[in-house]
């Protein structure tokens, strides 16, 4: 077994020892002279803050859409009975099952027809729907589990249904809603299709997309620098999955998101 | 009376548009669009981008003759036969199997690197997988220590590449939901079996498998529909080559439509893809409906 996880960490021990090796290659070696160069190397305006500020934007953006839309959505499927609810969500669950790589394709049509090509507003709402299903899926579970006595008494005090998902329901499932953030901002994070198609202009794109004309454009590459610039990129995520594994005590919590 | 009841109800629902608003425009909208237009000779630029022509079937019929098609269809069901159904799944059953009994430092550690891959954004992990195949690359280095001569991995056997890259990514999801699956299991069931006397195969054999198939079998599905849709490790590490040794159906459908320009023929590629990815779906929907009505 710690074969099977040896053969797992080779991959990645590539990438970290060719971020400190200023004359790293493909192959994977101990750096003779590590060192901070390639790191010196990429932090530039241009190179990586520009892409990551983009792809902080798309995420975060991606995020609180899909947030929103996604508790509205939950409030009424979850609080009130009927027939609409269990053909909706399996409708929705449905949806989760078709290939997004497929449709990417025809959503550029889509976006040549409108003019939203290279909008960033525009792919954060494609990319939010994208993650809307699972969002909903996820959102509703969490809120059947704060009891529907807090809200009735609420009510009774003479509260709305609005004031009521504000001020009670919403607080006591803010670490559910929590784990659905970050699960989109990850998503959205390490998204590179979407970005890839919709996004031309240089100027717009995430890190995703700059680290892959990086490394396509510069023809003799300078792996190291690609190396570190990799590590800076995937920071945040592996930060932000930690954070969710913590909290929801175990590692599952991405994995049951993913399952419905 | 009735009628202001179902106004009401109607109502009640009103948040749920932002959402359906989204998915209707974004998603439903698209396939819909997808079945439309590769029934036209639409294209990227030129004359055929404004006005597209109505043009039947003839992109089916095309793609029946093309030679590249049943090859890129069968190289889809080699890859998702390979790295999600086999590789996937058993290697991440078998890491759950072997997890629980492993001391918790070692499954711990193990855990953290399969996890560790998982989680890593796509394009930075296609990166190390190039680079772990490609000609002075690692698995090279490795190999050369036992004498081995030098191989060109992503030439000379590209969908091994992939698909091996592929069960390096996408194992940890399985080893999840198995973890989770094999908690649920009883202790008492394998403690009476132990106590009858089977041993530990038998007692995986006929005991934990059957009691733990509802999870295999959304497990399989779930790799499957997430395997059919990967586009940017196979794109990253042999764009599709060489001479379409590694085209897969989203790699063709992105090659007709982006690099060829016709949007027509590559979106009838995309909607064989939807349908395939939809007759799944529904079979996944089927088997959720059976395991709790």
């Amino acid at each position: 077994m710690l074969l099977i996880g040896a053969c797992f960490l080779l991959p990645l021990l590539w990438l970290v020892l060719g971020s400190v090796d200023p004359a790293a290659g493909h192959g994977t070696k101990v750096p003779q002279q590590p060192g901070l160069d390639n790191f010196a190397a990429v932090l530039t305006p241009e190179l990586l803050f520009r892409p990551l500020w983009n792809s902080l934007l798309l995420s975060a953006g991606t995020g609180m859409v899909t947030l929103a839309a996604a508790v509205l959505a939950a409030y009424p499927l979850s609080r009130y009975r009927s027939r609409f609810n269990t053909p909706f969500m399996y409708g929705i669950l449905f949806g989760t099952c078709l290939p997004v790589t497929a449709i990417m394709v025809p959503v550029y049509g889509l976006f040549v027809q409108l003019r939203l090509l290279d909008s960033l507003p525009a792919t954060v709402l494609f990319l939010a729907a994208t993650s809307l299903p699972m969002a909903i899926w996820m959102t509703r579970n969490f809120m059947d589990a704060v009891p529907l006595a807090l809200e009735e008494a609420a009510w009774v005090d003479g509260a709305s249904r609005l004031a009521a998902l504000r001020s009670i329901v919403l607080p006591l499932m803010r670490p559910g809603l929590g784990v659905v953030f970050i699960f989109v901002f990850i998503q959205a994070w390490g998204n590179f299709f979407v970005p890839f198609v919709l996004l031309l202009s240089e100027g717009s794109q995430p890190a995703a997309v700059s680290i892959f004309s990086f490394f396509g454009q510069h023809g003799a590459v300078a792996y190291g620098q690609l190396a570190a610039f990799s590590i800076l990129y995937s920071i945040p995520v592996l930060a932000l999955y930690v954070i969710v594994a913590r909290g929801a005590g175990n590692s599952l919590a991405l994995a049951g998101a993913v399952r419905g | 009376m009735a009628a202001t009841h179902r106004t009401r109800q109607l109502l009640r629902y009103l948040p749920v548009l932002p959402a359906v608003l989204l998915l209707l425009v974004f998603l439903a909208g698209p396939v819909l669009w997808a079945f439309h237009s590769s029934l036209t000779n639409a294209g990227l630029t030129g004359r055929y981008a404004r006005n597209p022509e109505w043009v039947g079937l003839e992109n089916y019929q095309r793609l029946l003759q093309d030679p590249v098609f049943p090859l890129s269809l069968a190289l889809t069901v080699l890859f998702v036969a390979g790295s999600a159904i086999v590789g996937q799944n058993v290697l991440g059953l078998a890491l759950a199997v072997l997890m629980r009994r492993a001391r918790p430092v070692v499954s711990a550690t193990v855990g953290t690197a399969v996890v560790a891959a998982w989680v890593l954004p796509e394009i930075v992990a296609a990166f190390a997988a190039y680079a772990f195949f490609s000609r002075d690359g690692t698995l090279n280095q490795l190999l050369g220590q036992f004498g081995a001569a030098e191989t060109d991995w992503l030439y000379t056997v590209p969908m091994a590449a992939v698909i091996l890259a592929n069960i390096w990514r996408g194992t940890a999801f399985s080893m999840l939901v198995y973890r989770a699956a094999l908690n649920g299991v009883p202790a008492e069931l394998t403690e009476a079996a132990h106590m009858d006397g089977a041993g530990p195969w038998q007692r995986l054999a006929f005991i934990t498998l059957p009691v733990i198939r509802g999870s295999i079998a959304t497990n399989l599905m779930l790799v499957t529909l997430q395997t059919l849709a990967v586009f940017t490790l196979i794109w990253v590490m042999t764009a599709g080559g060489p001479a379409n040794g590694s085209t897969t159906l989203p790699v063709l459908a992105y090659q007709e439509a982006f690099k060829f320009g016709d949007i027509g023929y590559g979106t009838a590629v995309a909607s064989v893809l939807i349908l395939i990815g939809a007759a799944f779906g529904a079979a996944y929907l089927r088997l959720l409906r059976e395991r709790n009505p």
